[in-house]
């Protein structure tokens, strides 16, 4: 494990006293995604929990240029920088386009697709908190099944988490992956192969929200791992079509012992009110997802 | 009155602190026992995961192993993660800086 | 040594984008601005303009593409219509917020609902508040000359434009049109000079949140809070009115003609009757004016140019000797009357001009409007001035409204 860590670029590029919460995933996934991607890297953004930790003018909190972006606009502000940039002859720069899962597939599904879909040569990182939790922990379209939010206060969210990859990979994407705060490493590399790679790279973190989901600070790693453990979030990456499972997935995949989804429902706050039906039906969900995971690794 | 920004539209520079100093945010502080944190104890780099997994990327991975409590939010993740279990949170002084 | 074509208006404000050497472009098609994305299109695949062509997938992301790419130090360009400029709207707030020089084509059109493919100005005239400078042309050789001339104001001012010109009525009609060189125009137009700095050498965080208050940087410097930011965008827009002449007098000098600078006058130095509007109305109200003058009487036109920065100063010395003031409007503020009434009228305010101003809306959603008609309704408004009724309702010419 060392060796690992000591690869790694040691660099911060996120500045000691940033504002986001305490415990927040996003903010270790942030952490090791500049690493990866180092200086001469443009990033843009929108209004969301990331815009929040770079920080409120005439301060930043992150060492690495940054233009924030309107919600629905930050995939179309990437094409722009990389239309800019080409049109100058500055090409070596890598455009990183950051949003949340509503700025991604909800109010900013428009322009990722039409980005994605010129085949843009930049990297889209969706960074999944199951929420809009910037503006106070609303039910998004990756909200999971049975979940509280403040816009399903009572009756929980009635339907499964939109399947981000299937609409990506109609795509035609060189890169696609999914990564977790809770394997760094794993994400660190994914970020670093990507830099590499021409074209839409689409990466996606599953990134736990201690407010958003009600647990305890300390457990935002733990809770990040037990999603990976029990298959829910699958560490994976598909590479020109092809998919190979990461990282600990693969040795899941390998063992084949997955842990009951209820080792990581019953830690958060938002799953109090889940029907024993409910319950059912996303391990369902989660295992039948799985199985196709499975087919298609092995092909 | 006089503006000092120059500036024509709004660009803001990196900064430590931009929030402030963050340690003020905690309840709680890590505390870490030398004789059992495993740098410490081996005198050489190793584990290290304290380093790895903090979200906001303040521990020092040195031998000792240092957290900078003016930054620290005190989210007790570092201790949480910590497998020879060398990290305690403990409640912070009233009025502490 | 220019040449005179007879384009299209289309083909005017695409020609003129390439002489001004745009170095990306955003096309989205919506009627009738569409022949414009794809003669620029044909221009950059044949490589007589060299840029960065994105078939963006909205006009929302038409705008913001303009936006990242203006903001990364390329000159940009894009056209619209209609409820494509009212679909970018947020974003059109967002590019004259961040500073920006990006210059866009309106061709004006009916918005929806119900559905207009054809010619008003309701697109632009709701477009006002944004903090967009605003010019009107009054036909296609002004298409060309304000596109090259947007570009140098724009990057001057540090404020986007938009010029505006009327759908169908002049992007579809042919006029001949002088072809200004290549080579003048790229002296006109120096590099642009970006004042945002979005490059790893110099790590920023571009438009970030502002607080209400000034607010200490890390340097020790009291930096703008959000209203401070705010003014500087109303100050540029101010003191855009200098830069607007000055280029217009440059341009005059350079390419010899000149479109006005705020406004321009058609035989108003003893006119006691004027006519006012902005667009292609203005001219055909130059049509009415040599009818109305035949006639005996005296009449003349201000042609509004630019609608924003409102020319206040120029209308209170334009119309100070009118007895009438006839104006003919495209658009309208629902609820209220036409924008440039309102603002006219604002303008005058603790001035010595008391005339009465009689406003007309005309050619909502294309329908014609001849300067017959225009003749009728001045000599309506002058009749009814005479035999002592000097107030009038907003009227809607050639239009059932009982």
């Amino acid at each position: 494990m060392p060796e690992n860590l000591f690869k790694m670029n040691a660099k911060e590029y996120i500045l000691p006293g940033s504002r986001s919460c305490q415990g927040c995933g996003l903010s270790l996934a942030y952490r090791f995604a500049l690493k990866a991607l180092r200086e001469n890297t443009i990033v843009t953004l929108p209004a969301s929990c990331l815009c929040v930790l770079h920080g409120l003018y005439p301060n930043t909190s992150v060492n690495i240029p940054c233009l924030n972006c309107t919600f629905a606009s930050t995939a179309a502000s990437a094409s722009g920088i990389v239309a800019g940039l080409n049109a100058l002859n500055k090409t070596d720069t890598t455009v990183v386009a950051f949003a949340g899962d509503g700025g991604s597939f909800d109010m900013g599904i428009q322009s990722l697709s039409g980005a994605a879909e010129r085949g843009t040569d930049f990297i889209y990182v969706s960074y999944d908190n199951e929420g809009y939790m910037n503006t106070g922990t609303q039910r998004s379209s990756a909200t999971p099944l049975g979940a509280l939010t403040s816009t399903t206060p009572v009756l929980t969210k009635q339907q499964h988490k939109k399947d981000f990859l299937k609409i990506m990979e109609a795509h035609d994407l060189p890169y696609a992956a999914t990564t977790s705060p809770s394997y760094p490493i794993d994400l660190y590399e994914k970020f670093v192969k990507a830099k590499r790679i021409k074209g839409t790279r689409f990466i996606h973190i599953h990134v736990p929200c201690p407010p958003g989901w009600s647990y305890p600070t300390k457990d935002t790693v733990r809770i990040g791992r037990l999603a990976v453990e029990t298959g829910i979030v699958v560490l994976f990456e598909v590479e020109n079509g092809k998919l190979r499972f990461t990282g600990r997935s693969r040795t899941l995949a390998e063992k084949g012992n997955k842990l009951p989804i209820i080792t990581y429902i019953e830690r958060q706050g938002r799953f109090k009110k889940m029907s024993i039906e409910q319950l059912s039906q996303f391990q369902k969900w989660v295992d039948s997802r799985w199985n196709e995971f499975l087919r298609r690794a092995a092909n | 009155m006089k503006s000092q920004d120059k500036s024509v539209s709004a660009m803001a520079d990196p900064a430590v602190g931009e929030a402030g100093k963050t340690g003020d945010w905690r309840d709680l502080k890590p505390v870490i026992d030398y004789g059992k944190c495993i740098p410490s104890v081996k005198n050489r780099p190793a584990c290290y995961l304290c380093w790895l997994y903090c979200p906001e990327g303040v521990v020092k991975a040195g031998i000792r192993v240092e957290i900078d409590l003016t930054y620290c939010k005190g989210c007790g993740v570092c201790a949480e993660e910590c497998p020879s279990k060398a990290i305690s949170m403990v409640r912070e002084e009233k009025g502490h800086e | 040594m220019s040449d005179v074509q007879i384009i299209t208006g289309n083909q005017a404000a695409a020609m003129a984008a390439r002489l001004c050497n745009v170095q990306v472009v955003a096309a989205y098609p919506i009627t009738p601005q569409s022949q414009l994305a794809e003669i620029l299109s044909q221009y950059v695949e044949s490589g007589s303009l060299r840029a960065e062509y994105v078939r963006v997938e909205s006009e929302h992301s038409a705008m913001t593409v303009c936006i990242s790419a203006s903001t990364v130090g390329a000159r940009v360009f894009t056209a619209t219509s209609a409820n494509g400029l009212l679909y970018m709207h947020e974003q059109l707030h967002w590019a004259a917020g961040s500073r920006l020089p990006i210059v866009m084509c309106v061709v004006n059109r009916g918005v929806g609902a119900p559905w207009s493919i054809f010619n008003d100005q309701q697109d632009s005239l709701s477009q006002r508040d944004t903090g967009w400078i605003q010019i009107h042309c009054r036909d296609n050789q002004e298409i060309m000359d304000s596109v090259i001339q947007a570009y140098r104001i724009a990057e001057q001012v540090y404020a986007p434009i938009m010029v505006c010109y009327d759908g169908f009525v002049l992007s579809h009609t042919m006029m001949p049109v002088h072809i200004p060189g290549a080579n003048p125009v790229r002296s006109f137009l120096p590099p642009y000079k970006p004042h945002t700095i979005l490059s790893p050498e110099n790590p920023k965080n571009i438009n970030p949140v502002l607080l209400p208050n000034p607010r200490m940087s890390a340097e020790g410097i009291l930096c703008d809070g959000y209203m401070e930011m705010r003014y500087k965008l109303q100050k540029a827009m101010e003191d855009s009115r200098e830069v607007i002449m000055k280029t217009s007098r440059e341009f005059a000098d350079a390419f010899g003609r000149d479109n006005g600078g705020m406004l321009w006058e058609y035989r108003t130095d003893d006119a006691e009757v004027i006519l006012s509007a902005m667009g292609s109305v203005a001219a055909e109200a130059m049509a009415a004016v040599d009818q109305l003058r035949a006639e005996g009487i005296g009449a003349g036109v201000v042609g509004i140019r630019v609608f924003r920065p409102f020319p206040k100063e120029d209308v209170a010395r334009a119309f100070r000797k009118a007895k009438a003031i006839i104006l003919f409007e495209k658009s309208i503020s629902y609820g209220y009357e036409g924008g440039l009434s309102s603002e006219l009228k604002a303008a005058f305010y603790r001035t010595d001009i008391h005339a009465p101003v009689h406003d007309y809306i005309v050619g909502i959603g294309g329908r014609d409007v001849k300067a017959r008609e225009l003749v009728e309704a001045v000599k309506s408004s002058v009749e009814a001035i005479r035999t002592g009724t000097p107030e009038k309702h907003t009227s809607w010419l050639n239009c059932i409204t009982e």
